[in-house]
């Protein structure tokens, strides 16, 4: 492992494995070509086959299986982390999770811990179609006893980098089961350094779970008080971040975005916190908009808030099939311009 | 006490715990729903009698005679059958879903297995020298995962002992409308060896699967046993769809108790059965009283 911080979220995320794997031999990999030379079809987990030989154990394409075998290993004291090569391939995890991994601890009334992380790509802009685009995550939110975690590409503070760092938390430290969601189009954004954030105010709020997992506040620096609240997270708060930068530079209008890298248990605070100071929220994923990630964010901060919550709303993606086709893909999911729309409408309509 | 003596106390005692508990359903003091092992009895201590302290049991939804054979205690079964704290995990799991030391069971059919081979991976990995034994039945084979987990199981060599206890039938549905082929060669298709036997006799079944225990624990690899058994009692508590006729004939031919009960001079045997009927209420009883009561 290198010495210099990594630069790409996809190399920190590798060092983040890299460290677990060599901190604790009970931390085994298991997933779909994950052997070197090819490390992982995304390459998230390159050179680990080479440094780990004894914890890097490749399958066959049965992530049912693969998943529901790491839930049994934890059960007798091991690490797993499972690779699954598409997150829309997680449809054939959802029985091992909800019904197998996520239980344990609970059905066995607290005599276990199942330790899992599944690891897993979301998302579009890739031209992949419609089973290999996906962003199902919203899916697995809410399920008691799953973590659902989603990284941010900043360095923060740690020689990781914050994605490392989130993940090789959720391996070693995290006691429940944690689906780690990722993003193809985030794995090779550069790390945003403090130097590089340095026209930004940058607050970064502990999460209660005990692991490294903060909820990142951003505004301009020295700007106005911010009108809108921006949620976003992953890859669509890379975007959201360039959107807010254009919203102050090219029409005045300035937001507050707050990420949050632990998506359920739900844990809002700072979001509520901004809410309180802008009275409007609008809340982007990159999941399709009914019963999403926002619904819930929305529902949650009008319970906190109650009229202090004076506009809200969600942007998402088209709710059909991704297509393959890059215009039509384009068409389908929220991007930058979409934000600046929204909250200019939002900002338009405001008293 | 005499070898067949303590085998028949073993038959015994599950089969007293199923009927003291279906009796008692009606009462109320139960909820939710139950799976009997009735007339697979056999299965339960034939193979669990070989066990080690270190070796681990998965075990499937009809799981109260693995339990009890695994050496689970009457009284706090019973207690999480009413949903007591001082159930075997605490009310929350019920029927279905126990763990106590090393013996895990769970109500998804094909699951079970995948916790198995997780287990056994873990196992090897460790050097603990420990198998684990997964109980299925005929009705899980037409779960995807458990092709998919075979062939782990296969290629990574773990010392899993497959118990498939095949009573014919998955809840209603006969395994000619749901099993196509043959069982042993599902397994031998991924170079598993699978032994078979047709048989509700202790005795037959308890020196088979001392080899296969053996044969799985020195070798570290994986092994089958099949055994053709009868489900004597419902699927649950009473949606049974067989004619009295054909669990008559169950009754007559395929009762390990009455099978094994007749090697026992009638003395012995009642002199076992009184010991183990006055067990059993006890830990009811006890069960009932225990948390403050009645619930």
């Amino acid at each position: 492992m290198s010495d210099i911080a990594p630069r790409t979220l996809l190399d920190s995320l590798n060092r983040g494995l890299h460290q677990a794997l060599q901190d604790d031999p009970r931390v085994i990999l298991l997933g779909e070509d994950l052997l070197d030379p090819y490390g992982g079809a995304f390459k998230v987990s390159r050179g680990l086959s080479s440094a780990f030989p004894d914890q890097v154990l490749p399958t066959p394409i049965s992530e049912a299986g693969m998943t529901g075998i790491a839930g049994g290993m934890a059960l007798r004291g091991l690490y797993p982390v499972v690779e699954i090569m598409f997150g829309d391939f997680t449809t054939l995890i959802a029985d091992q999770l909800i019904n197998h991994i996520a239980k344990f601890n609970g059905m066995y009334s607290g005599q276990v811990q199942a330790p899992v992380v599944i690891r897993t790509p979301m998302g579009g802009r890739r031209g992949y179609g419609p089973t290999h685009s996906q962003t199902l995550e919203k899916h697995f939110l809410g399920v008691p006893g799953l973590t659902v975690l989603a990284p941010f590409n900043l360095q923060g503070d740690h020689p990781l980098g914050a994605p490392g760092q989130l993940l090789y938390d959720a391996i070693v430290s995290l006691d429940t089961p944690a689906l780690f969601v990722e993003n193809k189009t985030q794995y090779l954004l550069k790390l945003l350094t403090l130097n590089k954030l340095s026209e930004y105010a940058l607050s970064s709020t502990s999460s209660t779970s005990g692991i490294y997992a903060p909820i990142y506040t951003l505004t301009i620096k020295s700007a106005p008080p911010a009108e809108v609240t921006l949620a976003a997270y992953g890859y669509m708060a890379h975007l959201a971040l360039e959107a807010l930068h254009k919203l102050a530079y090219e029409h005045e209008i300035f937001c507050e975005l707050v990420i949050p890298t632990r998506l359920a248990p739900f844990e809002l605070e700072p979001l509520f916190a901004s809410v309180s100071g802008t009275g409007q929220l609008l809340a982007v994923e990159e999941g399709t908009l009914s019963l999403g990630w926002g619904a819930e964010v929305l529902a949650r901060t009008v319970e906190a808030l109650g009229p202090r919550l004076k506009n809200a709303g969600r942007l998402a993606a088209q709710e059909g099939v991704v297509p393959a086709s890059t215009d039509l893909e384009a068409a389908c999911l929220p991007g930058t311009a979409d934000i600046i729309k929204r909250v200019r409408e939002m900002v338009s309509h405001d008293g | 006490m005499e070898h067949n003596t303590r085998l028949y106390q073993q038959l015994y005692l599950i089969r007293k715990f199923e009927t003291l508990l279906m009796d008692k359903f009606a009462t109320g003091v139960f909820s939710g729903t139950t799976h009997t092992s009735l007339g697979q009895e056999a299965n339960a201590v034939g193979v669990l009698s070989h066990l080690l302290e270190n070796d681990v049991v998965v075990s499937n939804h009809r799981c109260h005679g693995h339990f009890l054979a695994y050496g689970g205690d009457p009284q706090a079964l019973f207690a999480e059958l009413m949903g007591k704290p001082s159930g075997v995990c605490g009310g929350v799991g019920g029927s279905q879903h126990l763990h106590w030391r090393n013996f895990y069971s769970s109500g998804i059919q094909g699951g079970t297995i995948a916790m198995a081979a997780g287990m056994a991976l873990a196992e090897k990995r460790a050097k603990s020298g420990a198998i684990v034994v997964d109980f299925m039945g005929d009705g899980t084979l037409g779960e995807g995962i458990v092709y998919e987990c075979l062939n782990m199981i296969a290629l990574w060599h773990l010392p899993i002992l497959i118990v498939l206890e095949n009573n014919h039938i998955a809840q209603t549905t006969p395994d000619s409308l749901a099993v196509a082929g043959s069982i042993r060669q599902r397994f031998e298709a991924f170079g598993i060896p699978a032994a078979e036997l047709d048989s509700s006799d202790i005795l037959e079944i308890l020196p088979l699967a001392g080899d296969l225990v053996e044969q799985v624990r020195s070798q570290s690899a994986p092994q089958a046993l099949i055994i053709t058994t009868a489900r004597l009692g419902s699927h649950s508590k009473g949606d049974d769809t067989r004619s009295s006729e054909e669990l008559d004939a169950l009754w007559q031919t395929r009762d390990p108790l009455t099978n094994h009960g007749a090697r026992l001079a009638d003395a012995v045997r009642s002199q076992v059965e009184g010991s183990v009927v006055a067990a059993i209420h006890s830990a009811f009883e006890a069960a009932l009283a225990a948390d403050g009561g009645a619930r």
